[in-house]
């Protein structure tokens, strides 16, 4: 056991730090630079330096290498270079502002190495009902994991925090699953997703100081998926990710087609006088999770996503009910 | 409005669990033998498709759920 405590400690510190400190020296980069972008839900105008993605991938790169040091698993090398893609792909879009087909296609390019690397099982495993083996479907799930998990975590970058904020949570629910599951190697090797996102989290909390950009969602989200592959936890995955899927799913519904945000006229999402939130009454503009939760009144960018954070926690307990049902056979 | 979200979480979760069981029971058993080297490729193709059925019905219901739970709040 020791031999696997040594490496999750320096790896889980080494990821926290990396962030912590590289993120400062970055944001006044960033800042010189003029790569800022107005912050819309404040009253000042107020500029925030954007992409953060930088050091959220340096701080996944450098932990997992450690760990690939100790445990030379194909699985974390997977995960260094379907992630690393996963954030070259959101910094292009950073920088350029592409098609609405940019990014499902190159993320589901950026799954492939998974699949060459042998890194999963092409069994599913559902709780309470055992396993199926799905051999030729299996790598289709792969191809669009990637997109949807980056894509869904992209979706929730709505407001200050909350996507970092839900990934700590979110991922240190899938580490937990994995440790439940005796899985306990790719249980380390996911605990720097969790790390990563709590150090960026000091940064992006309400006020930011910087934005994760593209770069950093789509890192967040391609990591995610990764994991919920290579642990064989992609039902579990799911479900931890459940108030995000159900802001991509309530999106699609009210627009009908995928497209890009920015290519929607509506506005989901107006203030109020006292610059509080407050869900508007636009036909045209999308059913988002921030929306709805201000169907109830209007509230302020900090009690909406601790809103979003108690969905995040009330998902979290679900995914580890499932953990603890996967042990059980009907 | 909150409760209705913990409710649509909780009735996502349900539709999983059952959904898994349901896929389990169908695609679990399910194999062909009589196409000699092809007979995975076959049997796999057939799984995807009943997979897809299964996901699009998971969707319509799921849409059910959201407009029955969220009645009041999808009159924007």
């Amino acid at each position: 056991m020791i031999e696997l405590i040594i490496p999750a400690i320096i790896s889980c510190i080494l990821a926290f730090f990396v962030v912590y400190f590289i993120t400062p020296p970055l944001i006044k980069i960033l800042v010189k630079k003029n790569y800022t972008v107005k912050d819309m839900n404040k009253k000042e105008n107020v500029m925030v330096a954007r992409p953060g993605g930088i050091s959220i991938i340096l701080g996944i790169v450098v932990s997992e290498l450690v760990l690939y040091g100790f445990f030379q698993l194909n699985e974390i090398l997977a995960i260094i270079i379907t992630t690393t893609a996963a954030f070259v792909i959101g910094y292009v879009d950073d920088r350029k502002v592409m098609g609405g087909w940019f990014k499902p296609v190159t993320l589901a390019i950026a799954a492939l190495p998974i699949i060459f690397l042998g890194a999963y099982s092409s069994d599913l495993a559902f709780p309470l009902f055992g396993d199926v083996q799905i051999p030729l479907l299996y790598l289709g799930l792969i191809i669009f994991m990637i997109p949807i998990t980056g894509n869904t975590i992209n979706s929730i970058d709505v407001l200050n925090g909350v996507a970092s904020g839900f990934m700590v949570i979110a991922s240190f629910t899938l580490s937990i699953c994995l440790f439940i599951l005796q899985n306990y190697e790719i249980a380390i090797v996911s605990l720097p997703l969790g790390f990563v996102s709590l150090a960026f989290y000091k940064y992006h909390k309400i006020p930011s100081k910087i934005f994760p950009g593209d770069s950093g969602a789509l890192t967040f989200g391609a990591m995610y998926g990764v994991i919920a592959i290579i642990g064989g936890v992609e039902i579990i995955a799911a479900i931890a990710l459940l108030p995000a899927v159900i802001n991509s799913f309530l999106f699609l519904s009210s627009v009908k087609r995928v497209v890009e945000h920015r290519q929607i006229k509506g506005k989901p999402v107006e203030f109020t006088s006292d610059f509080k939130l407050k869900a508007t009454n636009d036909k045209t503009a999308p059913v988002t999770l921030v929306r709805l939760i201000l169907a109830g009144g209007p509230l302020t960018e900090k009690q909406v996503g601790f809103a979003i954070f108690k969905l995040a926690i009330f998902s979290g307990i679900l995914a580890i009910i499932t953990a603890f049902m996967m042990g059980v056979s009907l | 409005m909150k409760s209705g979200l913990y409710g649509f979480l909780f009735g996502m979760w349900g539709l999983i669990i059952i959904g898994g069981g349901i896929m389990v029971v169908l695609l679990g058993p399910f194999s062909i033998q009589q196409f000699g080297d092809f007979h995975w490729i076959i049997s796999s193709g057939i799984k995807v498709t009943i997979s897809l059925i299964l996901v699009v019905i998971w969707i319509l219901i799921l849409s059910k759920l959201k407009n029955y739970i969220f009645k009041k709040e999808l009159k924007f």
